[in-house]
């Protein structure tokens, strides 16, 4: 697996969209897998019961599909220094979360790139990943 | 749980000493993970993230989105490490605002983690921000800072985090519209009143008075003068330093029409409009409730009162003096 060097990459430069369906089998077991067990990650009853349509993604998965999201381009020896998201509208099971990103900055030896994650009910996520590559 | 209709003073109040005291406090470490970074918690997560990157078993490290994942409570044990914030979470529950939705994750990683590291968790209450009307209903913004420290107590990874807690506005709500949470859990159940004041920065002052049972009337900070409705500019002196008095709560009908025609959403008609007069030299547009419309004159003496609309909106109405 290589990964893409500084020079491979540059501000306006779009990362491909990455598709996940959201069975319930990935929102039980990215709930779990992040040792989330609220019940409204995992429990249909449980989230109806709160008001939510259906179980939905947990945070820390949405934090960790952002970084693959970024790491599936860049490679394995991209290094993630953060990530700031704003949360949006949940994404249920059944539904199906889609990303796309572009780099925005470039700052040393640091890149950015502003990432958006959409449901059918519009944003699920939105905000930016920062790292850097090897030279 | 407060049967309260909105915030009143004492809500705002006590909430606002309470994130004070808790952040206050500042950083409180937490207990430590249970477990050390460990290979079967990372295969499990990239597992379930579909993430094939090879680098972090290869390497020994941990994908740094797991930050937060290391010192996360189990099912039993959910509830038991206590940190500043939980209190004004607690609080914000016991004063209806139930409902939350989570607003801002922003994670920074010092350094990825190794095998074997056992990491520990300091919180740190950062602040409430509110009462502001927003799309869920009236809520909070409550924010802390987490920080995740190594064996060697040097920060690996921090992160902000905000939710807003909302008071819900009906029970049987079809679930939060524009939020990833677990609304409609809260009392209620008033259908939601269906006209709602416009609050601006300019107007803001009164509608918080509103929910105080305050009337309050705009002052102009430089000359003095009263002006209602509120504005940015004194018509006085073109000053824009703008403060307020509470008035009386007493006043006059100056003028008055009967709403017959057209219908009114919210409203059963024939219903009073009035201009009404203030002792203190300004006039408010108000309805006056409490009477039947041909009682009402011009010259009849009122007093204000704050009616709950719905479960969150209070309108300040007028009824004769005399009741």
């Amino acid at each position: 697996m290589r990964t893409l060097t500084e020079d491979q990459v540059e501000i306006g430069s779009v990362l491909p969209e990455l598709s996940i369906d959201l069975t319930p089998t990935v929102v039980v077991s990215t709930a779990l897998a992040t040792m989330d067990f609220t019940p409204v990650h995992h429990d249909v009853e449980g989230a109806r019961a709160q008001g939510s349509k259906d179980i939905f993604l947990n945070i820390l998965t949405t934090m960790g599909l952002v970084e693959r999201y970024v790491t599936d381009w860049t490679g394995p020896e991209a290094v993630i220094r953060r990530i700031n998201v704003k949360l949006g509208v949940p994404a249920y099971a059944g539904d199906r979360l889609s990303f796309n990103g572009t780099i925005v900055a470039h700052d040393g030896a640091e890149f950015t790139a502003e990432v958006r994650g959409k449901v059918s009910l519009g944003d699920h996520a939105t905000g930016t990943v920062t790292f850097t590559l090897p030279q | 749980m407060t049967g309260a209709p909105a915030t009143g003073v004492t809500t705002d109040r006590e909430l606002r000493e309470l994130a004070d005291k808790q952040a206050a406090l500042g950083e409180v470490r937490g207990v430590p993970a249970a477990d050390p970074v460990n290979t079967p918690m990372i295969r499990h997560w990239l597992d379930a993230m579909g993430d094939s990157n090879p680098a972090y078993l290869e390497k020994g490290v941990a994908p740094p989105a797991m930050a937060q994942v290391w010192t996360m409570q189990g099912v039993r044990s959910r509830g038991r490490d206590r940190s500043p914030v939980d209190d004004v979470l607690a609080e914000l529950d016991a004063q209806g605002f139930t409902g939350v939705v989570a607003t801002n994750c922003e994670q920074t990683y010092h350094r990825y983690v190794r095998l074997g590291e056992r990491l520990t968790p300091a919180t740190r209450f950062s602040g409430l921000a509110g009462p502001k009307r927003t799309a869920l209903g009236e809520g909070y913004f409550a924010t802390w800072n987490v920080t995740w420290y190594g064996e060697a107590d040097e920060p690996v990874a921090e992160m902000m985090f905000r939710v807003l807690k909302f008071r819900p506005r009906k029970r049987a709500a079809p679930g939060p519209q524009g939020g990833q949470g677990e609304g409609g859990q809260g009392e209620g159940g008033r259908r939601p009143y269906p006209l709602r004041p416009a609050v601006s920065r300019d107007t803001e002052f009164f509608w918080e008075g509103v929910r105080h049972g305050e009337l309050r009337v705009q002052s102009c900070a430089d000359c003095g003068r009263l002006r209602h409705p509120p504005g940015p500019v004194c018509p006085a002196c073109r000053s824009t330093n703008r403060s307020y008095v509470t008035a009386a709560g007493e006043g006059t009908v100056y003028s008055y029409v009967v709403h017959h025609h057209p219908p009114v959403p919210g409203r059963t008609a024939p219903f009073v409009v009035a201009v009404v007069e203030l002792p203190e030299g300004v006039r408010i547009v108000g309805n006056v409730v409490d009477c039947p419309p041909e009682a009402v004159g011009i010259g009849m003496s009122l007093r204000v009162t704050y009616r709950a609309m719905d479960d969150e909106l209070i309108l300040p109405l007028w009824v004769p003096r005399e009741s």
